[in-house]
């Protein structure tokens, strides 16, 4: 590159102007520094790849030992086995049923009553949370003047950005004694606290996705609708809100998936007792609170230990279809609203 | 977004006073100035339009006419900040006025777009969507307005076997004239026309062309276009504006081929614009 | 043909939609009011100075404090660099039919998505187990150093959760750069490095900002990830090096509510404690809005 710039080269030797020369010479060495960072710009690329990849590979390598761990003779019982996994107890005494109590004589792994858990937990979250946030979007993007859309809006990131763990704080503090005074329950930490109190950490993310799908519907359309002598209410509840509904969807989907892996929220409102039923009332322990209630006192190595990762496997694959299909069916959403009235 | 946001309006005769004398025409604007907020759009704007005949609304890209032609459904009324002077007068009464329900006003006084929007429903929910939220129930009724509007609208014969499918399945000519089918449901006295040919080929301007041509003889047309020789094919009067002036109006022929202003024969004979 | 009956059906479906959106903005200032009433009070500079004292039931937090800002800082200087350049290489480098691009888009968006837990899982399965003992193994002969859970391992495992929000703000501010300027630059010779650095990524300083100060906020408030790679609950003294353990807030709060013998006691400083946590994410999150309104402001006046 040096000689690039003759010119200024020559009145750089000319003036006796070292350092300009200096300057023109040195861009030679910078190609090679320049064609460093751009490998690095790649390699950082690959590393957001390569991370989702290791995720699955690491805490699989934990649990898959599960396959083909024989277990030390006269310890069968505890070996965790497929059925054990899904199937119930059978006891001597008791009618069969679906346990998990993995601290006992013979520890039982069974994954029942954390996903009865995990369900009722959610279920409660997106019945509470999904009416809210999809009316709130409504109204705030077709019926509300701009400055209560400017309260609503922000007033909903707040929300977003409220750390569970100070949810979970409230909902165990404050929301479970109001529940148990309000409805006469019996048990101050249940589903119903867990789930309300998840149901607030999700509003923000299907607000938010049902907004964007709202406010893509094209003007056009409430356009031609108020030409035709349609007023507000009739434009958004029969153009506006139609078009919008498979946007609104994929945005509880994403709540729900959501409101699955959500953790500190759940472990410290749901009363943390591996119940199986359909009570909901009741204490519960979802997939992701047992990881973090009993990580910390196991093993390194034992069944325990490594039925734990393989929850958290579970809990990685589940998010992972929900997330990648939820995004495909926006992405696809919006492809097909623009390419449509792009003609 | 609100249809009948609230604007100021001031008349020259007073808010509720005895309208000025008017020539009884469908549609007649008079000494209308338009405002956006600070900025003023149209300046002393008289002009009538009436019934079997079909006024162009003509001049270059920026100089007033879509937004005069908003003016007389007050879709206008939907950006805030506005301000109208003047009245404009739909069988010889404002529309302006605050007794006026402006969703009738829209049911009388119908528009077809620019750029064809029709709804992402089917065909016949598209053109059944207006009288649907004007109370018609009964089925039967519905197929007949669906049907008579698509023959009106010169598509029926092209469309009433797939009644049922996506009208944005059809071809942008046709998306049109579905349009135009669809302003025809609610039985509108009015129908502007905003550059309706404008997004389409050749053929399916000469459809729409002649659509209007059909539709003149029971409605009041409206039409804006920057298309000079449509102008002159489709209408019996002509408005030229140029930056929000109306410099004149008169019979399409005589403004075709005698005009009474210089800046219109400049627009015409293309020495500019 | 006049539609009667739709008139009150329409207003009192707004009425509703009202309703739903005013709930939220109440719910939201019941949460926030219940831990101002009972978290204010105790928030005294005695209390954001010393360290838990009679078992919990006094003193102050601290130890948490410097634990969450050793924490956030070790976090941002590993995902700035590798946010942005993986934001560069999406929209400087990446053609657009790029399959690896495409790649990381989706692998992005995943990782947005992943569970805060499952995050705390690899930090254990990866950093603490793997890279951990393979660091003891090489460099220290097998002793336990790097091998257990240390502030750096919960860092770097806070780096991966939050490194979406760094590609996405450092992405849009990218975008936000006219293709003049870069167009300019690389007529004049620049090479397309040169021209990122010295005139595209100068106009994306505040996009960058925002984007680590959104990822601080979020990394201060995630407990799941760091409870097995690193955070206790009572240490004596404060983490000086990287492979120590910490307090921080959060963890502390979680388990001050539920492992407190009596929660009585402990009540008021539980509050002021959540009261901290919430200001400082607060503080946060509307230092990136005022710099992002500044920005846009400035663009819009250029």
């Amino acid at each position: 590159m040096a000689g690039v710039l003759p010119e200024a080269a020559r009145i750089a030797r000319a003036t006796g102007a070292a350092r300009s020369e200096r300057v023109i010479a040195r861009s030679r060495l910078s190609r090679l520094a320049e064609r460093i960072v751009e490998g690095g710009v790649f390699l950082s690329a690959w590393i957001a790849i390569l991370v989702i990849f290791l995720i699955f590979v690491f805490i699989g390598r934990e649990a898959l030992p599960l396959l083909w761990d024989t277990p030390q003779p006269g310890l069968e019982a505890e070996a965790v086995t497929l059925d054990r996994l899904v199937g119930p107890t059978y006891y001597s005494d008791r009618p069969p049923a679906y346990v998990w109590q993995p601290v006992s004589t013979v520890p039982k792994y069974n994954l029942v009553p954390l996903v009865v858990g995990t369900l009722k937990a959610t279920v409660v979250a997106v019945l509470f949370a999904a009416p809210l946030a999809i009316l709130a979007a409504i109204f705030s993007s077709e019926f509300a003047p701009r400055w209560l859309r400017e309260i609503i809006k922000p007033t909903i990131e707040l929300l977003a950005g409220l750390p569970s763990v100070v949810l979970g704080f409230f909902a165990l503090m404050v929301l479970a004694s109001w529940l148990q005074d309000l409805l006469g329950l019996t048990f101050r930490l249940n589903a119903l606290n867990a789930g309300i109190a998840l149901g607030l950490a999700v509003i923000p993310i299907i607000f938010t996705v049902s907004e964007d799908a709202l406010t893509a519907v094209p003007n056009s359309y409430r356009e031609a609708s108020y030409a035709l002598g349609a007023n507000q209410w009739e434009t958004a509840s029969r153009i506006v809100v139609p078009a919008a509904v498979p946007g609104m969807f994929a945005g509880v989907v994403l709540g729900f998936g959501r409101a699955v892996g959500e953790t500190m929220v759940v472990l410290m409102a749901s009363g943390n007792a591996a119940i199986t039923s359909w009570n909901f009332v009741e204490p519960v322990r979802t997939l992701s609170a047992t990881i973090a209630a009993e990580l910390g006192e196991v093993v390194f190595g034992s069944p325990h230990y490594r039925v734990l990762f393989l929850i958290g496997i579970l809990l990685f694959a589940f998010t992972f279809v929900v997330n990648l299909s939820g995004e495909l069916y926006v992405r696809r959403l919006k492809e097909r609203l623009e390419g449509r009235t792009a003609g | 977004m609100g249809a009948g946001t609230p604007i100021r309006v001031e008349t020259r005769a007073g808010q509720n006073g005895p309208t000025p004398a008017t020539s009884g025409a469908k549609i007649e604007a008079m000494h209308v100035d338009f405002f956006y907020g600070k900025t003023q759009a149209l300046y002393d704007v008289s002009l009538a339009a009436d019934t079997s005949r079909v006024t162009a609304l003509i001049g270059p890209s920026g100089c007033g006419k879509s937004t005069f032609l908003r003016l007389i459904n007050r879709m206008n009324d939907l950006i805030p900040g506005i301000r109208l002077e003047g009245s404009v007068l739909l069988d010889g009464e404002d529309i302006y006025a605050s007794s006026v329900d402006v969703v009738d006003l829209r049911r009388r006084v119908g528009m077809v777009f620019q750029r064809s929007n029709p709804f992402p429903k089917s065909i016949y929910d598209n053109v059944a969507y207006g009288p649907r939220i004007h109370g018609v129930r009964d089925r039967r009724t519905l197929d007949g307005i669906v049907e008579s509007t698509l023959e009106r609208a010169a598509l029926w014969g092209e469309v009433k076997d797939r009644l049922d499918s996506s009208a944005l399945a059809l071809s942008g000519g046709q998306q049109q004239r579905l349009c135009i089918a669809r302003a025809l449901a609610v039985e509108p006295e009015v129908l502007l026309m905003d550059e309706p040919a404008s997004a389409l080929d050749p053929l399916a301007t000469a459809k729409i062309e002649e659509l209007i041509h059909e539709l003149k003889e029971h409605y009041t047309i409206i039409i804006v276009t920057h298309n000079m020789q449509q102008a002159a094919r489709v209408s019996d009067m002509t408005a030229y504006f140029y930056l929000g002036h109306l410099i004149e109006f008169g019979p399409t022929v005589q403004i075709f081929t005698n005009p009474e202003r210089q800046e219109t024969e400049d627009y015409i004979t293309g020495r500019f614009g | 043909m006049r539609r009667l009956g739709s008139q009150p059906i329409g207003l009192f479906f707004i009425a509703l939609s009202a309703l739903a959106a005013l709930s939220v903005v109440l719910i939201l200032a019941i949460i926030l009011g219940q831990i101002v009433h009972e978290g204010w009070g105790g928030i005294t500079w005695a209390f954001l100075s010393s360290a838990p004292d009679k078992g919990m039931r006094g003193g102050g937090v601290w130890p948490a404090l410097f634990g969450t800002f050793a924490l956030v800082i070790l976090m941002t200087i590993a995902v700035v660099p590798l946010g942005v350049l993986t934001a560069i290489y999406l929209f400087e480098y990446a053609r657009p039919d790029s399959r690896l691009a495409r790649a990381v888009n989706v692998a992005v968006a995943n990782l947005a998505g992943v569970p805060a837990i499952v995050f705390g899982l690899f930090g254990l399965g990866f950093f603490v187990n793997f890279v951990g003992r393979n660091i003891d193994r090489l460099l220290y002969g097998g002793e336990l150093a790097y091998g257990q859970p240390a502030i750096l391992w919960a860092s770097l495992t806070l780096a991966l959760l939050t490194l979406p929000v760094v590609i996405v703000t450092t992405g849009e501010a990218l975008r936000a750069v006219p293709m003049v300027a870069r167009e300019a630059s690389l007529a004049l010779g620049a090479t397309k490095w040169q021209t990122i650095l010295k005139v595209v990524l100068p106009q994306c300083t505040s996009g960058i900002l925002t984007g680590a100060i959104l990822a601080v906020s979020r990394g201060a408030g995630e407990v799941a990830p760091i409870m097995f790679t690193g955070a206790a609950y009572f240490l004596p003294s404060l983490p000086t090096r990287l492979n120590h353990q910490f307090m921080e807030l959060g963890y502390h709060i979680y388990v001050l509510t539920t492992q407190s013998p009596n929660v009585e006691e402990t009540k008021p400083i539980l509050y002021s404690t959540v009261l901290v946590l919430l200001l400082l994410t607060f503080a946060l999150n509307a230092a990136a809005i005022v710099i992002r309104a500044r920005f846009r402001a400035s663009v819009r006046t250029a």
